[in-house]
């Protein structure tokens, strides 16, 4: 990744508050170089069957929109408006108290006016109102309301592509107003006249086809897993097997493909798989379901569940009588809140149940899929790993709380639990800045690419400065996460922030300090860093 | 320039009744006008709040601001985090009493290249009490329209007065209600991001709450009303035998209509908060849609990517690796 483009962290740190001279309404946006995302690539479009496939870029004049465009959006938007009570509600209770205002990350490394969540909101309320109230029908402007115009359009697209849907401000607005929700619709609306990003269409694209992000045929699947069983092997002296595609498993275990396919999510997938061959675990893995993470939630709720409907379809193809899923952020969100409702009900699996505890899940009873770090940190409870925290020594760790994990489930123990389980040094960042109130990695629901950088270290800027704090006081050199996007996401903005400190899953510390049937002496970490230095013993 | 529109407005909605008053269209100020705004209030706000209920709540997507429940020896937040019904309760119980998010309310600020977040409950303590003194207000009210005055009408004004500051005793909610308003009014002025933010709509209401209740101060410790016709005057509203008694004086038209004005204002725009509160699903809905399972009433179906279809563009390949297939 190359900062070249982008001011200095010094330079980028001086950020004013003070608004614009002139209204919102009056301000257009500014396609900057560095602070938005290319557009969705046409044959994407077309995979997925996405209106108006084209070539076409953000920074154009001529957005090649459909000629009817106004109609489609404002139908799309009346058709939401009845579908979803949020989407209504939201647009008719804010108050506009501003107490959500300094609450985003973006706004918080931005200063730009339109990135407090308040007025994200009101760039698609002002056309609700036009269209849709009586009130702004007669009054116009002065009843906050505004035409549906081209520039409107693109102020919608530059806003709503540079919102990473956390729920921060949902947890601080007295009405739980969730600008996400908002923000999803948005999305949607430009879903509907051809206006997505290349970032967000082209996973969801390859996931539709081959299963996985980045567009990985099954053969390349079993060839990057058996690298990785190698790397195992050659820092454990253990071989693990890793079950593909098979039928009568007990367990489906589905993870974000960045696990198996990037550093530094490969570290934590090790960590998987030698807890489960530790465990004799009766799992598989499958090249159809091996995504977990769906970029349909950075698109519209209808691909949510295009792509979501191959882990049950899996699930039932195979076998297998419940569900582990991998540590990751939105996928979470999905598996949490949309899954069942969507693709259910798994009236076809049991009730998980961990075969090595005897642990009825009861908290996934009707879902089926259980968190692996609920699973890893019930094993820990009940004594049944054996683990050497002293192998993660040379590591001081601090958590980040992902976005989903923590405002669309509430999961802030069961990680905890796991990392001091596995580790002796653990410090918690600031308190505002961790568990609800945690602060994203500034470039999730699909923004964590290379041309919209400069958005991404702005946006990242609260955590990385929680970091920095730790860093400064603790010497902490390790920031834990449970999430896949943070793990590619954060390594970047630690690099531009807080050189020397690396990113980690959850998983990766357990894979160190696990100590396994037949294991040679451990003279590194999964990472092949040495674990004691010279001397000590 | 919304806070101009929104003076010019005020401006009208104290001037309309002085001048009608003088020209004598009392039966207009007294009778037409309050009965039609309750009637359009009334209305209004049930329409509103049914358009919210009817529309349905696909998924179960409360916000989390607190431990889940999941392992039995990890403690769960059921009050930040509610996992049934009860929990739900307490968390909007705490969210509409005591506003338990705006509580949460932080400051961010740069200090020495490096944001702070520090405590703020300016906005937390004013807004609540505006509304809180607005209920008491209202309860008082209730003795104008009770023959005999309800009891908790008369205890409330006995504790609202128990200081018993001048004659009449002055009312601490009438203080309280003009502080908090003037005090979210002039945040809305002063604090340059929460003026950016300001719709004509965000003033006009708050102007006409301490036109409403600077009215009221007057009639009681100044211009004092005949408290007896008022109360024949609302008798008459309720019992739909509309009475125009003599002695109501030019401040209570201002008041009247000023409430009046408020209670048209009321079903259009955004104090339907008061209904919406209760209606919003990252707030009423349990954390449990992995226990019990949510149902969307329009869930259709799509097009996926099937297994089948997988298999058969990459069965060669998947053979060659040794991948088992379901069709050889």
């Amino acid at each position: 990744m190359s900062f070249a483009r982008i001011p200095k962290p010094d330079e980028l740190i001086k950020i004013g508050y003070t608004p614009p001279k002139t209204a919102w309404q009056d301000t257009p946006v500014d396609f900057r170089p560095g602070t938005w995302s290319y557009a969705g690539a046409a044959k994407n479009l077309t995979a997925l069957d996405l209106p108006n496939p084209r070539a076409w870029q953000p920074s154009d004049i001529d957005w090649k929109l459909p000629d009817n465009w106004q109609a489609v959006i404002l139908e799309g938007m009346k058709e939401r408006l009845e579908k979803y009570r949020s989407f209504r509600l939201f647009m008719d209770i804010c108050v506009r108290c501003g107490a959500c205002a300094d609450k985003c990350h973006f706004y918080i490394g931005t200063g730009d006016p339109k990135n407090m969540p308040v007025l994200r909101a009101e760039l698609i309320r002002s056309v609700y109102r036009r269209y849709f109230t009586a009130a702004g029908r007669v009054f116009g402007r002065l009843a906050g309301a505004r035409d549906l115009t081209v520039d409107v359009l693109k102020e919608w697209f530059y806003y709503f592509y540079q919102c990473t849907e956390c729920r921060r401000c949902a947890v601080f607005c007295p009405y739980g107003i969730d600008q996400a929700e908002i923000t999803m619709v948005g999305r949607e609306l430009l879903n509907l006249v051809g206006c997505n990003i290349n970032w967000v269409v082209e996973p969801a694209a390859n996931c539709f086809r081959t299963g996985n992000h980045l567009g990985i045929q099954p053969g390349g699947i079993k060839d990057m897993i058996e690298f990785l069983a190698d790397d195992i092997e050659d820092r454990t002296g253990v071989r693990v097997e890793v079950p593909l595609n098979r039928k009568g498993a007990e367990i489906l275990f589905v993870t974000p493909s960045a696990d198996y396919f990037a550093d530094p999510g490969t570290y934590t997938f090790m960590g998987y798989l030698m807890l489960f061959h530790e465990l004799g675990l009766d799992y598989t893995m499958s090249t159809y379901a091996s995504e977990g993470g769906n970029f349909g939630l950075f698109t519209s709720h209808e691909m949510i569940k295009r792509l979501n409907a191959k882990i049950y379809a899996e699930a039932r193809r195979l076998g297998v009588k419940w569900i582990i899923g991998g540590e990751c952020g939105h996928m979470w969100r999905v598996i949490h809140q949309y899954m069942d409702t969507m693709n259910g009900p798994a009236d076809f699996l049991e009730m998980p149940v961990s075969p090595i505890t005897g642990t009825r899940f009861e908290n996934a009873r009707s879902t089926k899929m259980v968190h692996v770090v609920e699973f890893t940190a019930d094993l820990i409870r009940n004594g049944k790993l054996k683990l050497d925290p002293s192998r993660n020594d040379h590591l001081r760790v601090t958590f980040h709380d992902s976005c989903n994990p923590a405002r669309a489930m509430g999961f802030f123990e069961e990680p905890r639990y796991v990392i001091k389980e596995t580790c002796r040094h653990f410090y918690e960042m600031r308190e505002d800045t961790i568990r609800e109130k945690t602060f994203c990695c500034g470039a999730g629901a699909g923004l964590g690419n290379d041309e919209n950088i400069e958005m991404r270290m702005r946006g990242g800027m609260p955590r990385a400065m929680a970091v920095k704090e730790v860093r400064e006081k603790h010497d902490v050199n390790r920031l834990a996460c449970i999430c896949a996007i943070d793990r590619a996401t954060l390594t970047t903005l630690m690099e531009y922030w807080v050189p020397d400190v690396a990113v980690m899953g959850v998983h990766e510390l357990v894979g160190n300090a696990l100590v396994m049937t037949g294991e040679n002496e451990r003279l590194t970490d999964l990472r092949g860093t040495p674990i004691r230095e010279n001397g000590d013993s | 320039m919304p806070i101009f529109a929104s003076l010019l407005f005020i401006v009208i909605a104290i001037l309309f009744p002085l001048f009608a008053a003088s020209a004598g269209w009392h039966g207009l100020l007294g009778i037409v006008i309050p009965c039609a705004a309750w009637a359009v209030f009334v209305f209004g706000f049930v329409w509103r709040v049914v358009v919210w209920a009817r529309s349905p709540v696909p998924f179960r997507i409360p916000v989390t601001s607190g431990q889940q429940r999941s392992l039995s020896w990890i403690k769960a937040d059921a009050a930040e985090n509610p996992s049934g019904r009860w929990g739900v309760a307490l968390r909007m119980f705490l969210e509409v009493a005591l506003f338990r998010s705006l509580f949460r309310n932080t400051r961010t600020d740069l200090y020495k290249g490096r944001p702070v977040y520090g405590r703020t409950k300016n906005l937390w303590l004013f807004g609540w009490l505006f509304h809180a003194s607005f209920l008491v207000i209202l309860v008082r009210h209730l003795r104008l329209f009770s023959e005999p005055v309800v009891p908790m009408a008369d205890t409330l004004a006995a504790v609202d007065g128990m200081f018993e500051i001048g004659v009449p005793t002055l009312y601490l909610s009438d203080l309280c209600l003009l502080a908090a308003a003037a005090f979210l009014l002039l945040r809305r002025i002063v604090i340059p991001r929460v003026r950016y933010i300001s719709l004509a709509q965000d003033y006009i209401p708050l102007l006409l709450v301490l036109c409403i209740a600077g009215s009221g101060l007057l009639m009681r410790h100044f211009d004092k009303i005949d408290l007896v016709a008022v109360k024949e005057l609302a008798s008459g509203w309720i019992c739909f035998v509309p009475t125009l008694p003599e002695g109501l004086t030019a401040v209570f038209f201002v008041h009247l209509f000023c409430v009046s004005a408020l209670l048209v204002w009321f079903p259009l725009g955004k104090l339907m908060h008061m209904g919406g509160v209760f209606l919003s699903p990252t707030r009423n809905l349990a954390n449990d849609s992995r226990r019990r399972r949510h149902v969307n009433p329009w869930n259709a179906p799509v097009k996926v990517h099937t297994y089948e279809e997988y298999e058969e563009e990459f069965r060669n390949q998947m053979k060659a690796v040794g991948l088992p297939v379901d069709k050889e």
